[in-house]
């Protein structure tokens, strides 16, 4: 066991502890509830749109969140209770919760790893497919948009602790999410390149990207790349090219 | 002193209103929405320029007590003036000598957007002379210290009658009408009275589940959810036991008037729906309120016997299927659990059933409510 797993046993039997003196004696014998005390339990207001384990669901625009390192997780979390990235029903479940729970939370979907979805088959034509396959491997020198693989991984299953993997996302998410950062209508304490990239990117090439995106085969190993394992190709704190 | 301050700001909750959203405590700009346009709080950081830095503490106790403003002019009742009137002077120059010590922010105030004629100030004279009582609590000899501790609390710093009685048409609280409850306007959410035995009344309650409620924001009888959740995050939590449970005295020792309740089950829109809204119940919410409707502990709230799903009003457990909900997340409950929104899945026929089905099942006295009373609600405002 890693210290941390070590710790995170430690905290949790701690928190265990502090919950069975807080529950209730009374209802536990009587009530047909069978739920278990468990994180899995917590996050049943979520499930219904993300899925059970979050794989993402039947709905366009609610992404999978399995498997996305914790710390990016996280990072979105804050930033819908926070107000920096916008979806009203998502800020209104968290606007009342503790950052100790919300890491809970992130961590709890960051180690899931369920099967990914079986994807609509993108009706792009073959030159449309072609330009999101250029951007996605070399992006394009002439205009300064760096390759997304440089920083969501060869692989495009993300880097931790706060880039994400790309697949398992429909063609609606990732353009609605590349609109939203190109307009500032995404943001979040953790300072990031996507807005600078996507000024640089036409709608035709969102629309290209994230059809192409779409349409790539589960990855072989979806866990994210280890933190620093690649250089980035801009210094996302400051947004400047290295 | 400074300490004391505090406690007693966050008593009073001067932060929801002074604050916006993860932004800088005391900067104000909160927006907040009313039937005569936007008002935005000012800055009460001690910026000397855009916040009180200049101000004294007679200035900030004359404000706070009258109900003007540091040059004179009349308040809006939205700053609730008529509940901290009723606060001691040493307990206002406590909250003043806290503020001073908060990082000074430099932030000018926005000035507020009312409609004709609300932006007359002057007009508020009619108003004060119906619903301000100007004057610091006075103990009800008859009763015990720590009932009136609990009164000063909830009717002072508490400022709990501004949500919690009927609004009239000027925005203030009714004082006839006190802790009888009512719909928030703008906010679609109703706040319960709080008169023993009536609507939400806490008559039947325990002294500990009315704590709890208060301070963990659960208890065995039910949880708190929507504006009730941000008073709780932002200041019951923070109270000390004593202070929570000299209110929950107080609160339970309201005088009460008792309703004349009869079952709705049998009402001929009751018997239509029920059979749709039982197989939903089954499929949707057994799995965390019980299959009769017994919740589990402060984990699941029940909703058999839950007065708060069967007043008259029926827009807050329609509000909770719609847009599901976390308790707030407290010190005494760092992880509470969570329902889940169905404004996504259900129809407004769906949600009228299984909502018409908890209010009259199990014993429940609600009335049964129709998809057109759930419509409306769907584009009510979640901030
Ligand atoms: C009503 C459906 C719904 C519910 C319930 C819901 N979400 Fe979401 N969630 C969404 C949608 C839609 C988005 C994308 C919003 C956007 O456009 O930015 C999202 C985005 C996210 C993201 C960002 C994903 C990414 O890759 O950037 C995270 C993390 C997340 N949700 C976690 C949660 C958690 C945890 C809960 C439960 C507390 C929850 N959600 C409940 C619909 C939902
Ligand atoms: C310089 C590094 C960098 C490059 C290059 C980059 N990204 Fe990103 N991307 C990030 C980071 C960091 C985030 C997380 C942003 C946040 O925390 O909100 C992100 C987030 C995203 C998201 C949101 C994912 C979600 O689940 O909501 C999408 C979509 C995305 N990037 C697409 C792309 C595409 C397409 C490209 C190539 C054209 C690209 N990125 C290139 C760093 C990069
Ligand atoms: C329910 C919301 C709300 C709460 C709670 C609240 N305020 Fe206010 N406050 C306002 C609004 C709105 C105004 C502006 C009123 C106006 O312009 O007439 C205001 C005005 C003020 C002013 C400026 C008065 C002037 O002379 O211009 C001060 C100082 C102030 N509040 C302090 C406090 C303190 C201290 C607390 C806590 C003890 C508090 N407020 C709690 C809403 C609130
Ligand atoms: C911002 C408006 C607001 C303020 C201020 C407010 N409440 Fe509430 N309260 C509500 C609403 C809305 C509900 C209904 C939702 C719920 O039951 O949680 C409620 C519910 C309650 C309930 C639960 C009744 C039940 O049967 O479930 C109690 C008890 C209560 N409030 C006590 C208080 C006390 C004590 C104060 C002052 C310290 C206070 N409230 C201040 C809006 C408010
Ligand atoms: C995953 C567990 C879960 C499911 C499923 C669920 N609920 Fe809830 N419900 C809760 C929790 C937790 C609360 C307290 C939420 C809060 O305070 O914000 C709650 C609160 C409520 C309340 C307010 C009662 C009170 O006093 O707080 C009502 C009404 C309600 N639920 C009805 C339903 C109905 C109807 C369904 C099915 C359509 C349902 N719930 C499904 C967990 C659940």
């Amino acid at each position: 066991m890693t210290v941390k797993a070590m710790r995170d046993r430690i905290l949790r039997a701690v928190f265990a502890f502090s919950l069975c003196s807080f529950a209730s004696a009374t209802f536990a014998q009587t009530s047909s509830v069978t739920l278990p005390d468990s994180i899995d339990t917590r996050v049943m207001a979520c499930t219904g749109c993300h899925g059970a384990r979050g794989e993402g669901s039947h709905d366009d625009y609610y992404p999978r969140l399995a498997g996305k390192p914790a710390g990016y997780l996280y990072n979105q979390l804050a930033a819908f209770r926070n107000g920096q990235r916008k979806y009203a029903p998502m800020t209104y479940l968290l606007e009342y919760l503790p950052d100790s729970y919300l890491h809970e939370m992130a961590q709890y979907f960051a180690a899931q790893q369920p099967p990914f979805p079986k994807m609509p088959t993108p009706t792009a034509s073959p030159q449309v497919m072609a330009l999101g396959k250029k951007l996605t491997n070399e992006g394009d020198k002439a205009r300064d948009i760096p390759a997304c693989i440089a920083c969501h991984g060869a692989s495009l299953t993300g880097v931790s602790p706060n880039i994400p993997g790309l697949l398992g996302l429909r063609a609606k998410y990732i353009s609605a999410q590349l609109g939203a950062s190109r307009y500032g209508a995404r943001g979040s304490d953790h300072p990031n390149c996507m807005q600078k990239i996507t000024h640089r990117m036409t709608d035709s090439d969102i629309a290209a990207v994230s059809a192409w995106l779409s349409s790539l085969p589960e990855p072989l190993s979806p866990a994210p790349a280890t933190e620093g394992s690649l250089p980035l190709a801009l210094t996302c704190g400051t947004g400047e090219p290295k | 002193m400074v300490a004391r301050g505090e406690y007693l700001a966050r008593a009073s909750d001067c932060i929801a209103c002074h604050s916006k959203p993860g932004e800088r405590p005391f900067a104000g700009g909160r927006p907040m929405v009313t039937p005569f346009g936007t008002l935005y709080s000012p800055n009460i950081s001690p910026d000397r320029d855009t916040g009180i830095g200049a101000w004294t503490a007679d200035e900030f106790y004359k404000m706070m007590h009258t109900g003007r403003s540091r040059s004179g002019e009349l308040l809006y009742p939205a700053m609730p003036f008529t509940a901290y009137t009723k606060m001691s002077r040493t307990d206002v120059d406590a909250i003043f000598a806290y503020l001073k010590t908060v990082p000074a922010i430099r932030q000018p105030n926005r000035p507020h957007a009312l409609r004709f004629p609300y932006n007359d100030r002057k007009l508020l004279l009619g108003w004060r002379a119906l619903y301000f009582t100007e004057g610091e609590y006075q103990p009800n000899p008859a009763k015990s210290k720590e009932w009136n501790r609990g009164a000063y609390l909830a009717e002072g710093p508490g400022h709990c009658s501004m949500c919690h009685t009927p609004i009239n048409a000027l925005g203030g609280s009714s004082r006839s009408a006190a802790y009888e409850g009512g719909l928030i306007p703008m906010q679609d959410w109703y706040a319960p009275s709080l008169t023993s035995n009536r609507e939400a009344g806490l008559g039947e309650w325990s002294i500990e589940e009315i704590s709890d409620l208060l301070q963990a924001g659960v208890s065995e009888r039910g949880a708190v959810y929507g504006p009730m959740a941000e008073v709780v995050h932002n200041s019951l939590q923070y109270m000390s036991d004593a202070d929570i449970r000299a209110m929950a005295v107080y609160l339970k020792d309201l005088p009460g008037s008792t309703p004349p309740a009869s079952s709705h089950a049998q009402d001929a829109e009751a018997l239509r729906l029920n059979p749709l809204g039982k197989k939903i119940y089954a499929n949707q919410c057994a799995s965390c309120h019980g299959t009769r409707g017994e919740g589990r502990g402060r984990d699941f709230p029940p909703l058999a016997g839950n007065q708060s799903i069967q007043m008259d009003s029926p827009v807050n457990p329609i509000r909770m299927v719609l847009n599901g909900g976390y308790p707030p997340g407290t010190l005494r409950n760092p992880r509470p659990y969570g329902m889940p929104p169905f404004a996504q899945d259900l129809s407004d026929e769906e949600v009228a059933a299984v909502v018409t089905y908890i209010r009259t099942t199990w014993g429940n006295r609600g009335t049964p409510i129709t998809d057109r009373d759930v419509n409306a609600l769907r584009s009510a405002p979640l901030d």
